[in-house]
Parts: C-alpha cells; structure tokens; sequence
C-alpha cells in the first residue's frame, strides 16, 4: 500500500482534480445550451433535466454505479459489486486505472462522465418529458446501459476493451450511447404536440452560445483529463480537441451559408459540438492534421444528419442523434484511420455493438416506464409548458 | 379630440418620437406588438428546420390630441416612419370621449 502511495504524482492529481472540474461544470453548460434552444415556457423543466442529473448520477454513481462500471470483472461485461458505497476506493492510486494519481480522484473524474452522458439524452425528450419518469430513467439508463457499456470499453477485462477498440474520452461510452438512446427515446416518446403545424423557434440562443463557450470550455478537462496525467498525451488531446471544434464550427457555418444562404449563429456553435463529439474518441490517438480532417467532415456530416431529420420525421427536439450519435461514429472511425495502434475492425465492432445495445437498452427502459409512471406531462401540461406544470416556477417574470 | 394610434416598424420610433416632440405633442404611450398584414410573416431557419414567423414585432403609439394637431400628427408620422417597403404600417384614427387627468382631476383638453 504505501509503495502505491509513493507513485502519486501530483502534477497528476492536481491535473486531474483540475479536469473534474471542468467536464462537472459542462453540465450546466449543457443545461444552457439546451434551455436556450426550447420554448421560454420550457426553459426551467429543460435546464433542471442536465442539472439534476448532478445529483441523481453522483448517487448512483457512489452506491454502487463507479463498482458495477469500474469493479472486478464478471465474465467481461459488467463489474461486481466490491466497490459499492466506495468500499475499497480509497486514497491510494489503483495501478489499473491510474498508477499516479488517488482512486478516488479518478473515481471523480468518471463520476462527471456519468453526470453528462445521460443529460445529454435529454435533447431527444425535452419539452413533454414527465420529470417523476425522468428520475427513474436516470438510474435505469445508468445502471443498465451505461455502466456496462463503461466496463466493456474501459473496464479492467472489459470485452471490447480486450479486442483493442479504442475510445480515448467517450466517443462510444458518452456520445454514441447517448445518441442512440436519444434516438430510441424521441421514437418511444413521440413528437411534441403541434410538432409539424406549430412553429417551435429557440426562445434564447444567448443562453445556448454561452452554453456552448462552457462545452468548449469544459472539453479540455473532458478529453485532456483522459490522459489521467499532467502529460503529453494530455497536451495532444486539448491541442486536437479545440482544432476540430474550431473546423467544425466553420465548416458547419459554410455548408449552412452555401445551402440556406446565412451563416446561422446556432449552425457555428452546433458544429463546434459536433467538432467536439467527433474528437473525442480520438483525442489521444491522433495528431493536429487528423484533427483538421475530423473536425471539417464532423462540421459537414452533422449539418446533413440534422437536416435529415427533418425528412424522417422523428421529433429528436435537440439533435441529440445528429450531433452526438453522428458525430462520434465518424470519430470513431477516423480514429480507426488515424491512429496508428488502432483496428479498423476493432472501431466497427465498437461503433455497431454500442448503437444496437443502447439503443435496444433504452427502448426497453423506455417500454417498461411508459407501462408504468408514463412517459409525458398531459396535453394540459404540455400546453402550459414543463416550467411551471412539473415546477410550478417560471424562468422568466415579464 | 382623436386617438391616433400609429403601428411602426421599431427602427423608426425614435425619430418619429422626436418629431412629434418638436410639434408639441406632450404624452405617447408606446406598447411592442406583433402583427401580420399582407407581409405575412417572414421565415427562419434553425438547424435546418423551417418555420413560418406569422407575426413580425412592431411598435405601436398611442397618441391623444386636440382636434387641429390631427393632420400634422399625421403627417409627421408618415413623413419619418415610411421607407417605401412593405411592413411600413397603420394609423388608425378614432374619437375620444374625455381624458382626466389623474393626477389633478382635471378634464378635455386641459388633461391631454
């Protein structure tokens, strides 16, 4: 015990501590992001859904989410349950997983994964989610599919883990599994009321461009942090993180201003995300050229995914599954044809196991609540808006 | 004394504001709209999803004064609020009964 004490760097610690931090505070980020994008009647019930997740994650997360995520393995898919309540998790580092820095400091760090990845489903629901369902969906959706999509990818014997895929930061583990849960939750949920007839603009896009600059913001802790040390490798994620968002927001902006005539100020800042998305799988794997290359096609590729929508006819309100679920497939297999210690194989089998079982998952969540608590507010209570039928607050007294 | 109540487009409020000052028109009481007339509406484009914005914001102006400062009222409002292009639009005009003025009781035309 006190030679692992010894390894600490705290460099290490402090970078990591650091990094906690900033992907925590991408959740209200995100909370801004999405409240600016709703109705103004919408915008407390759509901001409470990424906030509380803070709370509802992080219990689920100490009692028992980190040890079914992180725990010894069962069989390659799951962990057990030795690490519940954080028995074990203690102060000194485990090699596994961090050789440098404490346990629990790395336990932190995945706990704000666990934090934003659900949230960021939310996108797919906002506007006539039931928030009693909400709070059960947070801890069915991350116990059944994000911790051991966690443990298969970045778990100690995790399966896909031992086939070689590699996800730097959570292209398959926070991106694609959100998207294709987003996806399977605006299919069950079904479209707002009015969807096609009403006109449903965003109410605040300062909100959702602050939003954006707290995304930004927090992704270098989100993607440098990975590197789980004060190292080179975290300089190379930050470096090509901020390269492809800074492509993609452009090359959104282009192809929007090209095919609708004007450079839309929420096309810049939804490329920039899917800039983001896009390099996070590969953030640690990939030089600055690679980066430019991801962060034009996520830019182009995203723009025609949420314009697909459109044609499809599905109500996903905020693009969950354009930007994320879109965006990190394509760097999930840039990161198969850039990184040199990567499989292409190996990338696909990720991509193709992790948008089938969270989005299977998550219908069958989604199923079961919707026989039970049901999934959406009443028609009065859609027409009324979440803030105050589920708050009974308003975000706005004028 | 006539109610003119004048819809504008908001760009041109202040300059309108001012002339009507400048010929001795003491109260206005302004209020923001949204209307829609044979412009109807104007379109945006988010994320790809196009809407149909039946109802552009507008200001409108109610103005209360004696009977003589109609024509010039009017004529000051068209003078500073046209631009030629469409959505430039409406006075309205009607008759008022009686003003009081809250403030001192008083009432007609000494209260405007």
């Amino acid at each position: 015990m006190n030679d692992l004490v010894d390894q600490i760097n705290q460099a290490d610690t402090v970078w990591i501590l650091i990094s906690s931090a900033l992907v925590l505070l991408m959740t209200p980020g995100l909370a801004l992001f999405y409240g600016g994008m709703v109705r103004r009647k919408n915008v407390l019930g759509t901001i409470m859904h990424s906030f509380i997740a803070m709370g509802v994650a992080t219990v689920v997360w100490v009692l028992y989410g980190y040890s079914l995520a992180f725990g010894p393995d069962i069989g390659h898919v799951i962990g057990n349950l030795t690490w519940a309540g954080l028995a074990g998790v203690g102060l000194e580092p485990n090699p596994t997983y961090s050789a440098t820095v404490p346990h629990q400091a790395f336990m932190l760090f995945q706990m704000m994964f666990a934090i934003i990845t659900p949230a960021l489903i939310t996108g797919a629901f906002a506007e006539r989610f039931k928030f009693k369902t909400y709070i059960l969906f947070l801890v069915l959706w991350l116990t059944f599919v994000y911790a051991p999509i966690v443990h298969w990818v970045w778990g100690e014997n995790g399966w896909l883990r031992n086939m070689g895929v590699l996800d730097f930061a959570g292209g398959l583990v926070v991106h694609i599994s959100s998207g294709a849960a987003a996806l399977a939750a605006a299919l069950m949920v079904g479209k707002r009321k009015d969807y096609s007839t009403v006109p449903m603009p965003p109410h605040n896009l300062v909100l959702t461009i602050l939003g954006t600059g707290l995304l930004w913001f927090g992704w270098f802790g989100f993607n440098g942090g990975s590197s789980l040390a004060a190292n080179a490798t975290a300089v190379n994620a930050i470096v090509v993180t901020h390269i492809s968002s800074a492509f993609a927001a452009i090359s959104w902006m282009i192809v929007e201003w090209i095919h609708r005539k004007k450079p839309t100020v929420l096309g810049a800042a939804t490329g920039a995300v899917a800039g983001l998305a896009s390099i996070t799988p590969a953030a640690g794997f990939v030089g600055p050229t690679a980066a430019i290359i991801v962060g034009l096609v996520a830019g182009m590729i995203c723009y025609v995914a949420v314009n697909f929508k459109t044609i499809f006819g599905y109500d996903d309100t905020l693009d969950v599954v354009g930007v994320h679920g879109v965006g990190s497939t394509w760097g999930m297999i840039a990161t198969g044809l850039f990184a040199v210690e990567a499989s292409l194989d190996a990338q696909f089998t990720g991509v193709i196991v992790t948008w089938i079982f969270a989005f299977v998952a998550t219908l069958v969540i989604m199923k079961v609540l919707d026989l039970t608590l049901g999934l959406r507010v009443s028609e009065e209570g859609e027409n009324i808006g979440l803030d105050l039928c589920e708050h009974g607050e308003r975000g706005y007294t004028i | 004394m006539k109610k003119i109540e004048a819809i504008i487009k908001p760009f041109k409020l202040e300059e309108v504001r001012k002339a009507l000052d400048e010929i001795g028109v003491n109260g206005i009481t302004i209020t923001e709209v949204k209307g829609s007339g044979r412009q109807k509406g104007i379109k945006e484009v988010y994320r790809g999803a196009e809407y149909h914005i039946p109802f552009i914001p507008k200001v409108k102006m109610e103005i209360v004064v004696n009977d003589d400062l109609v024509e010039k009222v009017i004529s000051v409002i068209l003078d500073k609020a046209q631009t030629g292009n469409i959505g430039d639009g409406k006075i309205f005009i009607s008759n008022i009964e009686e003003v009081v003025r809250i403030r001192t009781g008083e009432k007609g035309l000494n209260a405007i």
